[in-house]
């Protein structure tokens, strides 16, 4: 396996290289190198406790939050890498979206929640935000569904809704890259399949990180397949071939189900 | 051979030991409440006979042996608004700072040191302090100013705690949501923390101020009068204050006998005062909580 | 592709600015302790320059406008607070751990949201009321009981300091009864020991560190209580000698006093040296209750 493991054709978009990453003392990802192809979906699958929400949250420093971890290797987003001193967070996190594993809308209206995002620090023109989170919705799958009760308060959608209203809210920024952190753990089968059909038009325009612990999942939306184990990448390669004829012992036992 | 689990003798002596435990400890209940309800039973049923529309808008006549409280009302309530004018924004941002900046370390641990021990500072020495403080080093004399001052000393460590607490409430998935959006910091505070804490953050305020609306050790040396003939009109004045009022009605005054009634009239007041605050906070936070629940 | 490197130092430097500015609001609860440590130890210095420590601390006649020749011994009123706090004590600590094993074991939920908010309520009553009532409640009753031309003595403040300091004892107890593990209990009743018996041999042993700080916290309440002891306990001078005798706390002394001295004399010094001591009392107390809490805290996690 090449230590890039760039694949040919396609440009990365993200370029992890060497990353490591410590709770403390403890190591929860061990240099990992992996480059996520532009205008692709890349899924990271693997067991519980193997580092997948971890590494997902070093793609926009989400993990600054939690006090003792800590970094070291690189990780390039169009060749600037985002452990840089001098990098804007802010602008950082408008460029990668994040939706999270438990639908967290504010307990604001459903319009606010879309226009949250170009909201804060600045004053926008009330028609240019209805113009956004139209926009927004209607590529979040949900317009059809809300358009007229956009004042109700979004704690009252169901839970398939607000997470395509989470997935609307990140839209709005417009983002370049959305990572998706088990996004349909929390929600029932027909707003699973909702949200799989929308992560998949999404390519189209972004560049997608999704991290998920069910495997027909993966297979379903996925280009491309990443498999952690203890914090380590053991594989990384298109989909289909991960899942009809994996490289490593390891890959094969998880995805045939012997353990996770 | 089998063992029977039907009751027997030995059973029940040790349930019987049990039934005397429970007892007791429900009987020390009883005492509590009883106490309890004595108390605001004697108050109530001496001082309803004073309590009149005259008894309130009114300010004492004839050495205080007749007329009303107003002035004293009056001035509490003013005390009470420069304490949480001061108090509350003070307790609120060090809250802020404890729940959403502060790191575990040192610092930490020392502020937070430094809260429980202010909670525990007796409310005379506080009234020591503001009379070498505010009355003589910063020369604001004996007045609502420095009152109020004092006060809101006492209560910056209930002000905090209740803050934080309110905080506390707020799911960190919002503070998650609001920064994956690109909000800074303090964006992510203001716009999607405080507006879901600050009822919490009042309604335990409201709590913190009532208390120190009947708090009389650290007034007696920073601003309360004895008596004022007129109501005070800017900050470097004195005040009339209720519990100080009851103080001197109850043990100053020239004739006891005749200011005993008036006395439990005050009482009564300060209680009413002090239970209605704590019923509104009380069922604004059941409320609350209800609604986050939700 | 947008570049996300800062296009500037503004944003930094605001939210910057912002975090000192709660910082500091944080770091004042650390500077207004140490302030007043500080003012009272400065206010304090003239006092035991003039008077001098060995009068300050072993003297028991405390009269400083003695026409021949004032003096300034703290003892009698150390002895009456200590005195007064520890009949407080006696009578509110089995009382409150009663109160709060009942609370924490016994009672239905439904007992418990009534009784909470009581307990609750009598912690909010202003001392000044609980003075009056010692005076005109307490005081005849005990005149009666014992036979005495009035009740305003140490008893009397005892009662009322009880009372005050239930509220604490209550909840720090039923604070450390609840946070024993399920699992203590669960044990002992699987081996066949009922309700009562797991509440006096696992969960209070268990609990007894948090009981013991509710006994200290509560002790720190009694001791700086002011208005309660001044209105209640009739404040004679004298060295104390028994509960049916008038006392005078260091509370009481200072707010008996502060209001007729001139403003920088020996007695208005001495004054804040009292001030001081009580601070000292009250300041280890907490810091203890503190220590012990957090132990327990530690312990159980």
């Amino acid at each position: 396996m090449d230590k890039t493991n760039i694949h040919a054709g396609y440009k990365p978009k993200i370029l992890v290289e060497d990353l490591n990453l410590y709770y403390g003392q403890k190591q929860v990802l061990k240099s990992i190198n992996l480059a996520i192809p532009e205008n692709q979906v890349t899924a990271i699958i693997g067991p519980s406790g193997c580092g997948k929400s971890t590494f997902i949250r070093a793609l926009n420093r989400m993990n600054d939050l939690i006090p003792e971890a800590r970094v070291e290797g690189k990780i390039l987003i169009d060749d600037e890498n985002i452990y840089d001193p001098d990098i804007d967070l802010v602008a950082l996190r408008k460029k990668v979206g994040m939706v999270f594993q438990k639908p967290n809308p504010f307990p604001k209206s459903i319009f606010d929640n879309v226009a949250y995002g170009l909201t804060i620090g600045h004053h926008r023109p009330k028609a240019e935000l209805e113009k956004v989170v139209e926009k927004s919705l209607r590529q979040a799958a949900l317009w059809e569904e809300i358009k007229d009760r956009l004042e109700q308060n979004a704690l009252k959608l169901s839970g398939g809704q607000q997470q395509r209203l989470c997935i609307a809210r990140t839209l709005a920024v417009e983002p370049e890259i959305i990572l998706f952190d088990e996004p349909c753990s929390a929600i029932d089968p027909i707003a699973t399949s909702k949200v799989e059909e929308l992560i998949h038009q999404l390519k189209k325009n972004y560049t997608v990180v999704i991290v998920t612990h069910n495997m027909q999942q993966a297979a379903r939306v996925s280009d491309f397949t990443a498999f952690l184990w203890l914090g380590e990448l053991i594989e990384f390669d298109r989909t289909d071939k991960i899942f009809t004829n994996p490289a490593n012992k390891l890959t094969e036992d998880y995805i045939t189900g012997r353990f996770g | 051979m089998k063992t029977s689990v039907r009751k027997s003798r030995k059973n029940s002596k040790t349930q019987l030991t049990q039934f005397l435990g429970f007892l007791v400890l429900r009987l020390s209940v009883y005492l509590v409440l009883f106490v309890l309800i004595y108390f605001l039973y004697d108050v109530l049923s001496h001082g309803s006979k004073v309590i009149s529309w005259e008894f309130l808008s009114q300010a004492p006549r004839k050495g205080m042996t007749e007329g009303g409280i107003f002035p004293a009302i009056f001035g509490t309530f003013l005390v009470t608004l420069i304490t949480a004018a001061v108090s509350v924004p003070l307790g609120m941002a060090a809250a802020i700072y404890l729940n959403e900046y502060a790191r575990a370390g040192r610092l930490t641990r020392l502020i937070r040191l430094s809260i429980r021990n202010l909670a525990g500072v007796p409310s005379v020495v506080y009234g020591l302090f503001g009379v070498i403080l505010f009355v003589n080093l910063m020369k604001l004399g004996t007045s609502l100013l420095s009152a109020g001052l004092t006060l809101a000393l006492l209560t910056l460590p209930w002000t905090i705690t209740a803050s934080e607490e309110a905080l506390k409430t707020v799911p960190d998935s919002y503070r998650e949501g609001a920064l994956a959006l690109g909000a800074t910091k303090w964006q992510m505070i203001r716009t999607n923390v405080l507006p879901y804490s600050i009822p919490g953050m009042l309604t335990g305020a409201i709590l913190g101020l009532a208390r120190a609306a009947g708090e009389t050790a650290p007034i007696m040396f920073t601003g309360v009068a004895f008596y004022l003939p007129f109501l005070p009109a800017s900050l470097k004045d004195q005040f009339m204050a209720l519990p100080y009022h009851l103080y001197v009605m109850a043990t100053q005054h020239h004739s006891l006998d005749r200011a005993k009634s008036l006395a439990y009239g005050t009482a009564l007041v300060l209680i009413v005062f002090v239970i209605l605050f704590n019923l509104t906070a009380v069922i604004i936070r059941s409320r609350l909580r209800r609604k986050w629940k939700n | 592709m947008r570049s996300v490197k800062k296009k500037g130092v503004f944003g930094d430097v605001r939210e910057g600015f912002i975090h000192r500015l709660f910082q500091a609001s944080g770091m004042l609860a650390i500077l207004i302790l140490a302030g007043i440590l500080a003012l009272l130890l400065y206010t304090s210095v003239p006092a035991f320059k003039e008077i001098g420590f060995k009068e300050f601390l072993t003297s028991t006649r405390w009269d400083p406008t003695s026409p021949e020749k004032p003096e300034y011994g703290f003892l009698s009123m150390l002895a009456s607070t200590v005195m007064i706090t520890m009949g407080a004590m006696l009578l509110a600590f089995p009382l409150g751990v009663a109160v709060a094993s009942y609370l924490s074991d016994v009672a239905s939920p439904r007992v418990r949201e009534i009784v909470k908010p009581i307990v609750e309520l009598l912690a909010a009553i202003p001392s000044v009321v609980v003075g009056f009532i010692g005076l005109n409640l307490v005081g005849p009753f005990l005149a009666r009981i014992f036979n005495l031309s009035n009740g305003l003595n140490a008893l009397n403040g005892s009662l009322l300091l009880a009372i005050m300091a239930l509220p604490t004892i209550i909840s720090i107890s039923e604070d450390s009864l609840n946070a024993v593990p399920a699992a203590y209990s669960e044990a002992s009743l699987a081996l066949g020991a009922n309700v009562w018996q797991t509440l006096i041999k696992i969960k209070i042993p268990a609990a007894a560190s948090g009981i013991m700080a509710s006994l200290m916290l509560g002790m720190g309440r009694a001791i700086g209580e002011t208005m309660t002891v001044l209105m209640a306990t009739g404040n004679a001078r004298a060295f104390p000698h028994g509960f049916l005798q008038s006392v005078r706390t260091l509370t009481a002394n200072i707010a008996i006093e502060l209001g007729e001295v001139p403003f920088f004399s020996t007695h208005y010094y001495a004054l804040f040296a009292l001030g001081l001591v009580l601070f000292l009392i009250t300041f280890f107390i907490n810091l203890s209750a503190d220590v012990i809490l957090e132990k327990q805290k530690r312990k159980l996690q």
